[in-house]
């Protein structure tokens, strides 16, 4: 491939994720995701690419990229903060919170600084209730954040403090699943199978 | 008062108690999380007695166990499993961690703390019912559970225990780590196996009610809660008869309940299942200890944010569906939000209204118009610029999601009787009831401080509005 968006050695991770699943297509979210840890957000030439490696088009991959909230289709900061403003976390002040975020860093939720560093956004529950008020930084939590603590937070990730606890925008996972091939019980096209596992039918005619 | 609970450092959030304890016994150890850790404290024993015995065996000890699904709608695994039509092959596993109900949060601490447990918890499963592959569905916000479960899964098929001829046997299965992106909907099972197949997460028309006919690539699939699946091992190493000597008949076992809001200590507690009541677990001094600042308790979410809310009057009910439903509510994720005397109401049901609308997928005319309609309305109602046609209407709207009689909680002090659970939807999932719940429960419950926020605002007329006059 010429013009390929994805470096070799993630084209490489790409083939190895798509052969875990029975159809291609089921890849499409987990290459999006390489997509965006690649370069920090999810451009039209990824898309297209992924479109070829899972056998579907670049509108379909664009129908499932902007469904879900984490992928991003423009740059956006180095660092994502998400500021959780559902139930418990709004009981304990995460709209003080959120507003204090705005007022530090001159933006709105939504909005990124415009030295790249920062994106805040106003977030949905984030499975952590009971630290309320709680944010996630590039989707790794701090808890029972207050005013102060995230004034300290912004200053130790501009100052580059935080660097091997929070990866960049776009990593998620740092370790990875990896299937070893003598240890592979193997994917197969659900059309291909039509016989129940063979530990199950020996067991079931045993 | 002294608080006699434990929490333990390396586990945020988490509160030992009283109870005992089966899904979290291990979090006390800071390596919870490590192949030796699980190997040294009993881990795979479960698996080793499964593959001693013959599926259909190991299924029956499920059903024996009554373990009820956890994630929500706790309906019992074993049966769910019976489901899988005869003959039709390949069937899959799909299991659930896609945890984002509001005020919900064990399953990210299962996946964290135990990613071993669940392991085994699948590998017995698929052994049961002989699924061919497991696909692990993790919240893509979840970036640490991620890297626990990837790292488990690693050193597990390392070990033997995932992939080609486990422990030795013949038994076989992967089992593949998958993550989300961010969409609440995509915990409903049939939205959850739409995003499986690189699809926008929009849940499937009903019927068929249960995937466990036709799910992933139209294939028999089962799909499983992280927490259902994180009970098996205890199942099969120590036998169904252990797991239901813990909690009721109709509801066996612990289970795992995030306390959080106004109490003094918010925690995830496991306790036992039937028994335990709202009460031992809001104010017992080895739980939340109480409402904060002795406080006077003013409602509570019983179930996580979907769920009718209750109040007082309700405290003193047990951890059991065939109790809560009802008196107008359910238990759902194991989530209890809790709002003192000094709450806004109407404020703290716009929380949660918005949290629906936003996540409405837009599959169904009612969840997605009649969604944002209610932030809508309740936004201007919070903010003082609402009128007293606009508690009226919020009803109306709602009606269109939910047609007929709520369920609410009782409040005996005014004569008002609970109206069961569950309620009837013009929606194919639970995401546009979702939303009218707060609302109603709000209005239900604490008219009063709808009526003072829209008190003196005439009521517009819309039509003249429309057209300009």
């Amino acid at each position: 491939m010429p013009d390929s968006f994805f470096s070799e050695q993630n084209l490489e991770l790409a083939q190895e994720i798509i052969g875990r699943y029975p159809k291609p297509r089921s890849a499409m979210i987990p290459l999006l995701h390489l997509a965006q840890e690649q370069a920090g957000w999810v451009s039209e030439p990824a898309m297209a690419q992924i479109a070829e490696l899972v056998g579907t088009t670049s509108a379909e991959v664009l129908g499932t990229c902007s469904f879900y909230e984490m992928f991003k289709r423009h740059e956006v900061g180095k660092y994502v903060i998400n500021i959780c403003a559902t139930m418990s976390c709004a009981l304990m002040g995460a709209g003080e919170l959120l507003h204090h975020a705005e007022q530090r860093l001159g933006i709105k939720a939504g909005g990124t600084t415009s030295d790249g560093m920062f994106t805040i956004e106003s977030a949905e529950c984030q499975a952590a209730c009971t630290e309320a008020p709680c944010l996630q930084v590039n989707y790794r939590h701090k808890y029972r954040v207050s005013p102060a603590d995230l004034d300290l937070l912004i200053d130790d990730l501009a100052a580059g403090k935080l660097e091997s606890e929070v990866p960049v925008h776009g990593i998620l996972a740092r370790t990875r699943q990896h299937i070893p091939a003598d240890r592979a019980v193997g994917a197969e096209a659900p059309e291909s199978v039509t016989t129940p596992p063979s530990w199950f039918a020996i067991e079931e005619a045993g | 008062m002294a608080l006699r609970g434990e929490e333990i450092p390396h586990a945020p959030g988490f509160v030992k108690n009283d109870h005992p304890r089966i899904v979290t016994a291990r979090f006390d150890y800071e390596d919870s999380h490590t192949l030796e850790r699980y190997e040294a404290t009993g881990g795979y024993q479960g698996l080793r007695k499964a593959l001693d015995r013959s599926p259909e065996d190991v299924h029956g000890e499920v059903r024996t166990a009554t373990l009820l699904g956890r994630g929500g709608a706790g309906f019992p695994a074993g049966v769910k499993w019976g489901f899988c039509p005869p003959g039709v092959w390949p069937r899959y596993l799909v299991v659930n961690g896609d945890e984002s109900e509001p005020g919900t949060y064990k399953d990210r601490l299962l996946m964290e703390l135990d990613p071993h447990q669940l392991i085994e918890g699948c590998l017995i499963a698929c052994y049961a019912v002989g699924l061919s592959q497991c696909f692990l569905y993790i919240r893509g916000e979840m970036a640490v559970a991620q890297e626990r479960v990837a790292q488990a899964l690693n050193d597990a098929y390392a070990a033997g225990y995932v992939g080609k001829n486990i422990l030795g046997t013949d038994f076989g299965v992967d089992i593949v780590l998958h993550w989300g992106a961010g969409a609440y909907v995509v915990g409903e099972e049939t939205a959850l196996i739409e995003s499986l197949e690189g699809n926008r997460g929009m849940p499937r028309l009903k019927p068929p009610y249960f995937p466990a006919s036709i799910g992933l690539y139209g294939q028999p699939t089962i799909v499983n809660n992280v927490e259902t699946l994180s009970n098996l091992p205890f199942i099969l190493d120590r036998g169904a008869e252990a797991f239901t000597a813990i909690g009721t008949e109709s509801s066996p076992g612990t289970r795992m309940v995030a306390v959080s809001g106004h109490v003094k200590r918010p925690g995830v507690y496991e306790i036992v299942n039937g028994t335990t009541t709202f009460r031992d677990l809001l104010y017992g001094d080895d739980m939340c200890g109480g409402i904060r600042d002795d406080n006077e308790l003013k409602a509570f979410v019983p179930g996580g944010g979907s769920a009718p809310w209750f109040t007082t009057d309700q405290l003193d009910l047990p951890f059991e569906a065939s109790e809560v439903g009802p008196q107008g509510s359910m238990l759902g994720s194991g989530a209890v939000m809790v709002m003192d005397e000094t709450t806004d109401i109407p404020a703290a049901a716009l929380t949660l209204t918005k949290f629906y609308a936003h996540e409405s997928c837009g599959k169904c005319v009612p969840c997605r118009e009649g969604g944002t309609w209610l932030e809508q309305i309740l936004r201007r109602v919070v903010a003082g610029t609402g009128t007293p046609r606009d508690l009226e209407l919020l009803i109306e709207v709602g009606e269109t999601i939910c047609p007929g009689d709520f369920p609410h909680a009782a409040i005996p002090s005014k004569g008002i009787e609970a109206s069961p659970f569950p309620y009837r939807m013009t929606t194919i999932c639970f995401v546009g009831p979702s939303a009218f719940a707060p609302v109603h429960s709000a209005i239900t419950l604490f008219r009063d401080e709808f009526e003072a926020k829209v008190a003196g605002n005439e009521d517009h007329n819309w039509v003249e509005v429309a057209i300009g006059v």
